[in-house]
């Protein structure tokens, strides 16, 4: 594949491109669902294609196909080149990437189990058998559950001589049963809600995470929602689950932090952001005992956001974003970093396939766990009075990401260090640095899970991204709870 | 994070460019139909099934005044559903070689001979059922041409020389602006061994503009298949304006206000109902329509329909199956009629308990590629023009206090069955008194039932095209609307 894309740095270079990138992508991915008792949809997907980046008169071109003979990729490296032109036409300056030492290299997510090599009977019997679990809890009225499997194949060359060769391979699995009765429709999903778990693994992620397991008290949650009492309204101390915790990080820490939301490249769409540059080191992101880091290194785990290079042939970085409550990064690429006084970019520059342009994407934005050993069954028993919610339902933010609002599946309330009922519909909302400087307890590393989240949209045209978020179950004192049902 | 995604093969695809060095021709109905001869012979399938989709897409990105992203791609895909005895299953490929069309026919089959059978798949349907043409060369008289050459031409100067316009206006209005000017060329195709060809073209442009003062900001958006019928510069100034009046937002308390959204806003909140416009969500009892069919549910005002042939609408005539899209009355005087229905949803729909419940069962044409969860959806949604409609400034006029909304943002669902959303104002949300614009107020969250919602409307303007980010392309009145219920206020 070097050579076809060498084919395309090489016609940039004579169309006058003084810098010039281009990736050779295949991706590979199989989706399974069943709903009530009946395989929903099984689909296998391929594509093949290159696209090439480039900059001429001192702007951006990008141009993509999926032909791949010779005369095709020369003439999309020249649409490139065309187009970069044509991007000239409107600037204020030449674009400048900071440095970065071209390198050749392989990485592939390490795995045990191929998705791929395992059969698609042996996977839609695991989907049945939960299926048939959830439904054999009188009052579930739906039930669905999913397998994903993914593998992307890379090729990175550019025209400074970088040359990376990159396999990454991801899973996904989960279920939800919902319940409807009277005028309500309740729903529990496992082991997260929206397609549930993800991470760059192979096959031996279904055995991890067990599914059939968990089944039956799922659908028996989902049932007995429909008993419980509504959430009370008020401000309390809540307790978050590592997954709900997982997506108020996403929402409210990591796309504040792209640094191209931050500079204005965001504005028409996904927005921008309440962390104007002077926020670096000076703002009081989060109380003393929050620590957020973005790492896209192995070692941090089989994150979504886990990989060797970005895809400007960067390598994984780990970037301290809130340090003791202390805000101290962004994540950033190599266009970006000097805004920020960097001489290198913190490597977040991602793609969804071939045929789109890299943009800054979230890598793994995790919330590193307590120091001290902390349970969740301890938190709850030093807590007076609050509510632990579970299993994100909904989910809004502002375009500067201050305002939030989340509704979760199911809610316990907690009196005196007990969990004494289950509530219905538990919502809080709140400011993102209010929020964070709430923060009174979290668990330590046994409670801490890697999520991922597979659905993070961005740009124009849109992107779909995978990001991963490890937390643990944490305490905020004060929030407001259950302004989402206060009336309408 | 995104919305769940769903797969719209067959009934939505994006794509686009025509790059004047190269000269490449669009996937044609002849090379398609070549491809599915191709595919047949590799398949052993009882059926088989082909949608074609793709084409050229070009989009021009500017921020801070200045192009800074711009991309073009061009891109074919082939997804191939294949039938042994009731069981069934779907493989695509972007590779028309004889080896990768040998590979994605062995895909689909493989994945479908391991199935259960389903009793509720029918055979394809053929062109007399699809309500199609046969003839390939001749368009769906149903529908307008939605493919115009002045559109399929664009190329980056043109489109550059558009945002040099609007960057012009953002710099005399001394603004900063952000946006996209992009064009696409696209294909949509479905050969099915039934002898079924659908086939459809059509072109799109889109221009966004956002405008961003100090603390403040104001945005418009506008598509449409001919893009003669864009004008980035107007679009500019209302966006500028909109910037400009809304400067120094003053904070208001959260509470329940007469509310006067725009187009784009009506829609970005609307389209979260329509999912549930399924047969197949009355069946799965997710719809917030289960036993509310035949009821009165919104304002007497309220009436919705879904036809693909209106004239201010685009894309294919025919679903995820080939069947002609119809006309479908969903809404009358507030009183719900009827839901959309796939083919073997309404064979479901005739065997189930709600038969006598739901209004007309029979299918309507707005079928999602198989095998799906989903069943259908109505994506071409119409609210029809009032009696007595009332501009925009009519509506501002007649209000003593409320809130003028240009767009909303991140609307989720929070209830199901009562529909209700939240989600957040921005980019011109301003404070009416006494029949006058006062001026910005911060923006506001609301948590908002839609049937409420629509059960509160008490005026609206003539129904436009209207495109925002929340939900697709609709054509959509402006609403004036009482006690909508704003619970926050965010910082700015």
């Amino acid at each position: 594949m070097k050579h076809i894309a060498n084919w395309a740095l090489d016609t940039a270079a004579l169309r006058g491109a003084r810098y010039a990138d281009g990736r050779i992508v295949a991706q590979r991915s199989r989706a399974l669902t069943t709903k009530n008792g009946k395989v929903g949809s099984a689909s296998d997907a391929e594509s093949v294609g290159m696209s090439v980046r480039v900059i001429a008169d001192g702007a951006w071109g990008f141009a993509a196909s999926a032909e791949l003979g010779r005369g095709a990729v020369e003439a999309t490296a020249a649409r490139a080149v065309e187009i970069a032109r044509a991007s000239a036409r409107v600037k204020r300056e030449d674009v400048r990437l900071a440095p970065e030492k071209a390198v050749a290299a392989e990485w592939s997510t390490p795995y045990k189990i191929d998705p791929f090599s395992v059969s698609v009977e042996q996977n839609i019997g695991l989907l049945l058998k939960i299926d048939a679990e959830l439904r054999s809890v009188a009052g579930i009225t739906l039930a669905e559950t999913n397998l994903n499997f993914n593998r992307e194949e890379q090729w990175f060359v550019s025209s400074e001589g970088a040359d990376i060769h990159q396999t990454k391979v991801s899973t996904g699995a989960g279920y939800a049963a919902y319940a409807f009765a009277g005028n309500e429709i309740q729903k529990r999903s496992y082991p997260n809600s929206y397609g549930g778990q993800w991470q760059n693994k192979g096959y031996e992620l279904i055995d991890e995470l067990k599914l059939v397991e968990n089944a039956r008290r799922i659908a028996e949650e989902a049932v007995a929602l429909h008993q419980a009492d509504q959430c009370p309204e008020g401000k309390f101390d809540i307790i978050l689950d590592s997954s709900q915790l997982g997506l108020q990080i996403h929402e409210s820490v990591g796309h504040p932090i792209e640094l191209d939301r931050v500079l204005g490249m965001e504005a028409n769409f996904a927005g921008t952001s309440f962390l104007t540059l002077d926020k670096l080191r000076t703002l009081r992101y989060g109380s003393g005992l929050v620590n957020v880091v973005a790492d896209a290194r192995q070692e941090h785990g089989p994150g979504l956001g886990t990989f060797g290079f970005d895809d400007e042939g960067v390598p994984a970085q780990c970037t301290p974003i809130i340090t003791k409550g202390l805000f101290t990064g962004y994540l950033s690429s190599r266009e970006t970093a000097h805004a920020i006084g960097e001489n290198r970019s913190g490597g977040t520059l991602r793609a969804e396939g071939w045929n789109r342009l890299p943009m800054i994407r979230m890598t793994n934005i995790s919330l590193l766990p307590g120091e001290k050993p902390l349970r969740l069954e301890q938190l709850i028993a030093s807590t007076d009075r609050g509510v632990l919610m579970q299993t994100n339902r909904s989910w809004s933010i502002d375009d500067k990401r201050f305002n939030f609002q989340f509704g979760c599946e199911i809610g316990w309330e907690i009196k005196k260090g007990r969990r004494v009922r289950m509530v219905k519909n538990p919502s809080y909302s709140g400011i993102t640095t209010e929020f964070w400087n709430s923060l009174d307890a979290i668990c330590s590393s046994e409670e801490w899970t890697l999520w991922g989240t597979p659905n993070c949209g961005k740009g124009q045209p849109q992107q779909v991204m995978g990001t991963g978020h490890g937390a643990a179950p944490s305490r905020f004192h004060g929030i407001k709870v259950g302004s989402a049902y206060k009336s309408s | 994070m995104g919305r769940r995604h769903r797969d719209f093969t067959g009934s939505r695809l994006g794509a686009p460019i025509r790059v004047r060095d190269v000269c490449h021709r669009m996937l044609t109905i002849d090379q398609a139909g070549d491809i599915f001869v191709r595919i047949k012979k590799l398949s052993t399938a009882d059926e088989v099934e082909v949608l074609f989709s793709g084409g050229r897409f070009a989009l021009t990105r500017f921020a801070n005044n200045t192009i800074h992203q711009n991309v073009a791609e061009e891109n074919y895909a082939v997804s191939v559903r294949t039938v042994f005895g009731g069981r069934t299953a779907r493989a695509s490929t972007n590779k028309f070689d004889d080896e990768s069309l040998r590979h994605v026919v062995l895909a689909s089959e493989s994945l479908a001979k391991v199935q259960h059978p389903d009793p509720d798949l029918l055979p394809m349907p053929d062109s007399r059922e699809a309500g199609g043409r046969a003839d390939r060369s001749v368009r769906s008289a149903q529908a307008p041409s939605r493919h115009f050459e002045q559109t399929a031409a664009i190329t980056p100067e043109a489109r550059a020389e558009g945002v040099k316009t609007i960057v012009g206006a953002a710099e005399r209005h001394k603004l900063t602006t952000a946006g996209v000017y992009s064009s696409a060329e696209s294909i949509d195709g479905l050969f099915n061994s039934r002898g079924l060809s659908r086939w459809h073209t059509q072109t799109s442009a889109e221009v966004s503009i956002t405008m961003l003062a100090a603390d403040s900001s104001g945005w418009q958006k506008a598509n449409s298949p001919d893009v003669a019928s864009l004008d980035p510069l107007a679009l500019a100034e209302i966006a500028a304006r909109k910037a400009r009046d809304s400067a120094r937002p003053r904070e208001i308390p959260a509470g329940k206000y007469t509310v006067i959204l725009e187009p784009a806003a009506v829609l970005d909140i609307v389209g979260f109902m329509f999912w549930d416009y399924s047969g197949m969500a009355i069946l799965d009892q997710r719809s917030f329509l289960t036993g509310r069919i035949g009821t009165k549910l919104f304002g007497d005002n309220i009436t919705i329909s879904d036809d693909v042939a209106h004239p201010l609408h685009s894309g294919s005539p025919f679903d995820g199956e080939g069947v002609q899209r119809q006309r479908v009355d969903l809404v009358e005087n507030g009183i719900v009629k009827r839901v959309v229905y796939a083919r073997a949803t309404a064979e479901r729909m005739k065997r189930s308990q709600y038969r006598n419940k739901v209004g007309p069962v029979e299918a309507t044409g707005h079928g999602f590629a198989l095998p799906n969860e989903m069943g259908e959806m109505p994506l071409n949604i119409v609210f029809a023009a009032p009696q007595d409609s009332q501009t925009l400034e009519q509506m501002i006029a007649s209000t003593e206090r409320g809130v003028l909304v240009t767009r909303l943002w991140y609307i989720r669902e929070v209830e199901p069955y009562e529909k209700m959303l939240t989600g957040m104002t921005r980019d011109g949300t301003f404070y009416v008194e006494n029949g006058n614009v006062q001026g910005g107020v911060r923006n506001f969250r609301f948590n908002e039932s839609l049937i409420h919602m629509l059960l509160n409307v008490e005026a609206m303007s003539a129904p436009v095209r209207a495109c925002g980010e929340e939900s697709f392309d609709m054509v959509v009145p402006a609403m004036k609307v009482r006690e909508f219920n704003f619970t926050e206020v965010t910082k700015f």
